[in-house]
């Protein structure tokens, strides 16, 4: 039989390691979308003296290669510093799987995000951003390019549909190019809330549909 | 593929019966020549003759209508050449209009899309939840400049059958010309064009345990079209080139292998596959009509799990299917059907189209039924979404 995948792939695939979810997570994220046909969470607990990953865990919706992806970097993860961690890129996940389609880079690089997302939501939370550099417009865009718009299987940014962003006082505000009643306006302002919020100088976030 | 793979995507390919090659093998050994005419040598009026017959074999299963059918390299060409043929002679004259469905397969709505970047006005129009068309917004699209509409017989992914009597008589009451691909309905639905009022019609072989690279375009009496290939004066001066007579006998032999039993136990294991998946799996929603379906398809929705990774699974067990996944195209777009009659991406993703052929049985459907349980279950428990959050 002939597989469009390496052996490799196809064992993580068929048995992911680490998968479910941490109750009260040191640090957790969501990357992707049902809509983008890729979505993938990553929760992780943390040994709070030596910054060591003693636990993660992923949940995937998604290909084989998001699977597998998700599979490799809890593995190459557990055990790690939070700052070694951070250095797991996609080249290194996809080498320990010995190798990756092009086709999928997107598929797998979700799950590489998807780690760096969790150690950033630790670190913000537990107030371990060194750089504390102060929230601007190119940093908001840059976080809502991790939101997808539903219909386009791509994120916000890039479909065009986000207006002008204001940052002031600790308040983002965004504007987003879409009916107030849109089918998914709800689902797009909770996840626009959810990226956001957890910037360390941002107190509040509010979501306009300009439409 | 080995013969032990169980084989689940006959609208994809087919198998070809074996008795097909038997037909054709003469074709390359005895009767080998050009078809002449009958002026010619005896060899070539002899694979005149079998040409003939060919023909004749596949009209006789369209209900002899008037017109002529035409052999193409397959069902992408057939409608190329219906559409453009189409647009080569009426557009100058008499406008630059098409209406076709939303759901078209890629032959019919790729040549839209292409026309519409010459400049070319196209309606796509809207299905509601089963697939079908609604008649009278047909009606409402036709204008003057309107100079063809395309739509198929029965979708691709869904199966779903449209009213082509009711759509012909349309677009014979406008005087506009119809063409509907039958790819997916030929010889599994009966079409008897002597009744039906239809232009042009899409033919294919590949897909009734025929050989690849053959199929063929039904042209009405008196409808206007462009010579395709420009050479000689073959196929009625349309499409030049030496015929494709083992093809053509090839396709003529499979269209004689399909009987009304065939197709009856097509529809068997396609009920038994949806009533035992919708039993068995929960979060299950099935794809296209209930009963105004194409006897050999069955696509279902299971919810919360992604495509690609059900049928890959699936292929580690020995079973092919398809699925309207993005991760499963080449070109990383969720099905344009499903998201075509109102379901989201997440219903797409998760889609798996079940097709039907001669070489399948109810045994199949229950051993993938019991593999896609346990398969479904484990992808459940990796994704993170559970509930209704992803309907």
């Amino acid at each position: 039989m002939k597989f469009p995948y390496s052996e490799k792939v196809l064992e993580h695939f068929r048995n992911p390691r680490n998968v479910g979810s941490i109750e009260n997570a040191d640090g957790k994220s969501t990357e992707g979308s049902p809509a983008c046909g890729d979505m993938v969470s990553v929760y992780i607990k943390v040994d709070e003296n030596s910054k060591k990953i003693k636990d993660i865990k992923f949940e995937s919706y998604g290909c084989a290669s998001n699977i597998a992806t998700g599979s490799i970097i809890t593995e190459l993860a557990k055990g790690k510093t939070l700052e070694e961690a951070k250095k797991i890129d996609w080249r290194e996940a996809s080498d320990a799987l010995g190798g990756l389609p092009k086709i999928k880079t997107h598929c797998s690089v979700l799950a590489v995000d998807g780690l760096r997302a969790a150690i950033q939501n630790y670190e913000e939370k537990h107030g371990l951003v060194k750089e504390r550099i102060p929230t601007t417009k190119e940093i908001v865009l840059k976080r809502l390019k991790h939101v997808m718009n539903p219909l386009a299987g791509l994120d916000l940014v890039r479909t065009n549909l986000i207006g002008n962003i204001k940052v002031e006082n600790g308040t983002v505000e965004v504007e987003v190019d879409l009916p107030e009643n849109h089918q998914f306006a709800n689902n797009i302002r909770e996840e626009i809330i959810e990226k956001l919020e957890s910037l360390w100088d941002i107190d509040k976030v509010i979501v306009r549909f300009s439409v | 593929m080995d013969k032990e793979t169980i084989y689940f995507d006959n609208a994809a390919s087919t198998r070809m019966d074996e008795r097909v090659l038997e037909a054709m093998k003469p074709c390359f050994f005895d009767v080998y020549a050009v078809a002449t005419s009958e002026f010619g040598y005896s060899l070539g009026i002899e694979a005149r003759e079998a040409l003939d017959y060919a023909r004749a074999k596949i009209m006789s299963k369209l209900g002899n209508p008037e017109g002529k059918l035409i052999f193409t390299s397959g069902s992408t060409e057939s409608s190329n050449i219906a559409i453009k043929g189409v647009v080569g002679k009426l557009s100058e004259k008499k406008g630059k209009h098409i209406i076709v469905s939303k759901i078209e397969d890629f032959p019919v709505l790729n040549s839209a899309k292409s026309l519409e970047r010459e400049g070319f006005k196209i309606t796509y129009l809207n299905v509601d939840k089963y697939g079908f068309i609604d008649l009278d917004k047909l009606n409402e699209s036709i204008n003057e400049e309107t100079i063809l509409v395309s739509i198929q017989h029965a979708n691709q992914e869904i199966g779903t059958i449209q009213d082509i009597k009711a759509i012909a008589e349309i677009c014979n009451r406008n005087n506009v010309v119809f063409h509907s691909d039958a790819t997916h309905t030929f010889m599994r639905v009966p079409i008897d064009l002597s009744k039906l009022g239809v232009d042009l019609l899409t033919v294919s072989a590949h897909t009734i345990h025929g050989p690849k690279g053959i199929g063929a375009l039904y042209i009405r009496e008196g409808v206007p079209l462009a010579k395709w290939i420009d050479g000689g004066f073959q196929e009625f001066d349309l499409r030049a080139g030496v015929e494709n007579i083992p093809g053509a006998v090839g396709f003529s032999k499979a269209v004689e292998l399909v009987t009304d039993k065939e197709n009856e136990q097509l529809k068997n294991i396609r009920d038994y596959l949806i009533e035992k998946v919708q039993k068995e799996i929960s979060d299950t929603v099935l794809n296209g009509h209930p009963q105004k379906r194409i006897p050999h398809n069955a696509n279902i929705t299971f919810h919360y799990v992604e495509g690609e990774s059900i049928t890959l699974h699936l292929d580690m067990r020995g079973f092919a299917v398809s699925t309207g996944s993005a991760c499963f195209s080449r070109s990383l777009e969720a099905s344009h059907v499903i998201l075509g009659i109102g379901g989201n991406h997440e219903r797409a993703h998760g889609s798996v189209r079940f097709t039907f052929g001669r070489f399948n049985n109810k045994e199949e459907a229950d051993r993938i039924v019991e593999a896609l349980k346990d398969i479904v279950k484990q992808l459940r428990v990796i994704s993170p979404l559970k509930g209704e959050e992803a309907r």
